[in-house]
């Protein structure tokens, strides 16, 4: 608590924060566990005021609350408010909380048919899934599934020293070019990585397997190009939908299509 | 120059040894496209096995080996108050097999750019140095424009350009240590048949072109099309991935970010390659994009590569490998854009070419 290094005389105080779990697998939450080589240095940065898979003790004095998982019940909204209420700064984290998630798969369906599927004969109450700023404001998002902890390190060191917090602006291409990766529309797949915000190192295309999004659009992408390539190419309009629709991440631009 | 003939066995031999002694990195096949072509990348290789000497073109260039896509500048040490750079030049010694004659001459643009400049590159000049570099010549692929950027031969920038002259390379020797490599191998001094093949095969090379952009001028006509709706009508295909820029053998622009390590105890400067066509590669402090548009971005890049900047005494850096042509999923290709800027021009001198009416 209160100071702590002083690089170059200059003191800087660790980041009182929560991490709160809403509808989700809670694996972006255990990436904060990971990547073992800093974790203490990356706990060092921080305060930890609640996080209940590190810790049994329960503060409600934090500054920055970290929100995984999307919406999906009444309880949920209600304890989200209260969250932005103490919150200075409120963090969506990961996919789900960025963008809905996979978890958005659910609103293709009517509430009743998938209790009747899921729950049989069980009273449930549930809403259909929403993305955290469909309820509050956000004032930072940390996209991926699962977040990446490099990322989220150099993050949390820059809240830390007061520096611009920045995710990359370009799409994935240039990581996986960076690699020397084999475009994978070469091998005849439909790929959402020119679409997509960079900063996951290409994990997924380094490893021939297509982009699905999860990072969430990148800065004025051109979705109209990429409609017309795909349709160029000869390659599934099915395909392309279930793979934009997937983390939910496109919403906003799938009026685009034709 | 001194020119050798070495038979294709002879050659096996001494790419053999020089790649089981060596970092070596040459062609080799790391895919196959869905329409059957095999995909190519200079990667690493054990043994002259893995080195696939009739590739046709590798889609990334071999820029990389010379201009990392991420590369630590230095980085900063605190003590207390206290705090000191640490910058290291140090580059690994690499042998590059089968570049071909464009390559080179991109890595000649290269050294006027970060080596023959105002501030010259000490990291550049330690992997140039520090690679030893054997050329290959080939048949043009049927999209190669080499040859109409006058990048189709190459003199300079290489130890060894290995010509094929049928059974034997015909060798042109550009370093004493390339020389004295090949002494411990057998080679002969070309006779009149040698050079008479070596002559066929540059002329088989030269008329083996399908690809022709008329560069005459294009600076000039660079300049007056500044405001074309060419550069709209691209840039609204354009995707702003940056992929071109990537697999560029010339391009160099990067941008530059200084971050503290997680600890707070160091600092590092790190610079990574990147592209005139993403989106906020003109961005400034206060948040003003100076090249908001896609056709903006796009323009700039072809300024950049076929008219020059100051630093390179406005010559153009483009060696017409192509490789952005191949890579970008959007079709955009210098040969179309050019084309186009072209006819632009060319539809414009029609209308101003009929002689005024006499009055």
């Amino acid at each position: 608590m209160g100071e702590k290094m002083r690089p170059l005389g200059v003191p800087f105080e660790k980041l009182k924060i929560a991490s709160f779990d809403f509808t989700c697998c809670e694996g972006c939450q255990l990436q904060l566990t990971n990547q073992e080589a800093s974790l203490p240095d990356f706990l060092d940065l921080l305060d930890v005021r609640n996080f209940r898979e590190i810790s049994s003790e329960r503060h409600d004095d934090y500054d920055i609350a970290l929100i995984e998982g999307s919406i999906s019940r009444q309880d949920e909204v209600e304890r989200l408010l209260k969250i932005r209420k103490q919150a200075k700064i409120l963090v969506a984290f990961g996919t789900c909380a960025c963008f809905g998630g996979v978890n958005s798969l659910k609103n293709r369906h009517p509430v009743e048919e998938l209790i009747d599927e899921v729950y049989p004969g069980m009273a449930i109450e549930t809403l259909p899934v929403r993305k955290i700023s469909d309820l509050v404001t956000v004032d930072l998002s940390i996209p991926g599934c699962p977040v990446d902890k490099g990322e989220v390190e150099r993050i949390m060191v820059s809240l830390v020293t007061g520096s611009l917090v920045t995710l990359p602006k370009y799409p994935v291409c240039i990581e996986c070019k960076a690699q020397l990766t084999t475009c994978l529309f070469e091998l005849g797949e439909i790929c959402l990585g020119p679409l997509t915000r960079a900063g996951c190192n290409a994990v997924c295309t380094s490893g021939k397997t297509p982009c699905l999004g999860c990072r969430g659009p990148a800065e004025e992408i051109n979705m109209a190009a990429f409609l017309e390539l795909v349709k160029e190419r000869g390659l599934s309009l099915d395909d392309l939908h279930e793979k934009l629709a997937f983390y939910n991440a496109f919403e906003p631009f799938q009026s685009h299509e034709t | 120059m001194i020119y050798k003939v070495i038979s294709k066995t002879e050659f096996t031999r001494f790419i053999d040894a020089l790649v089981l002694n060596n970092r070596s990195f040459g062609p080799k096949q790391v895919a196959t496209e869905c329409g059957g072509n095999p995909v190519y990348q200079f990667q690493q290789v054990h043994s002259v096995d893995e080195v696939a000497f009739d590739y046709s073109a590798t889609a990334s260039s071999a820029k990389h080996f010379f201009l990392p896509f991420r590369e630590e500048l230095s980085r900063f040490l605190f003590h207390g108050s206290e705090w000191e750079q640490q910058i290291s030049y140090e580059a690994n010694p690499v042998v590059l097999i089968g570049l071909r004659a464009c390559d080179i001459s991109a890595l000649n643009i290269l050294d006027d750019v970060l080596l023959h400049g105002h501030f010259p590159s000490p990291g550049y000049l330690a992997r140039r140095k520090n690679s030893f570099i054997i050329g290959m010549d080939h048949l043009p692929l049927p999209d190669c424009f080499c040859k109409s950027m006058n990048h189709h031969t190459v003199t300079t920038g290489f130890n060894l350009f290995c010509s094929d002259i049928g059974d034997d390379y015909y060798l042109s020797i550009n370093s004493s240590k390339a020389f004295s490599f090949l002494r411990e191998f057998e080679t002969r001094d070309p006779n009149h048949d040698d050079n008479c093949m070596l002559v066929e095969r540059r002329k088989r090379i030269q008329n083996g072109f399908q690809t022709d952009i008329d560069v005459t001028a294009l600076p000039t006509i660079l300049d007056i099309e500044f405001d074309s709706p060419v550069w709209e009508k691209w840039g609204d295909k354009c995707l702003n991935c940056g992929t071109c820029a990537m697999v560029c053998p010339s391009c160099y622009c990067y941008s530059l970010t200084e971050s503290f390590s997680t600890n707070l105890n160091e600092a590092s400067r790190e610079k990574k390659l990147y592209s005139c066509n993403l989106v906020d590669f003109a961005v400034v402090a206060g948040g003003h994009n100076f090249r908001p548009k896609n056709g903006d971005r796009l323009k700039y890049r072809y300024y950049h590569q076929h008219r020059g900047f100051a630093e390179n005494a406005n010559q153009q850096i483009c060696v017409g490998c192509n490789r952005c042509g191949r890579a970008c999923l959007a079709g955009i290709n210098p040969k179309d854009v050019i084309n186009d800027l072209r006819m632009e021009k060319e539809s414009c001198m029609t209308c101003v070419s009929s002689s005024p009416r006499k009055i």
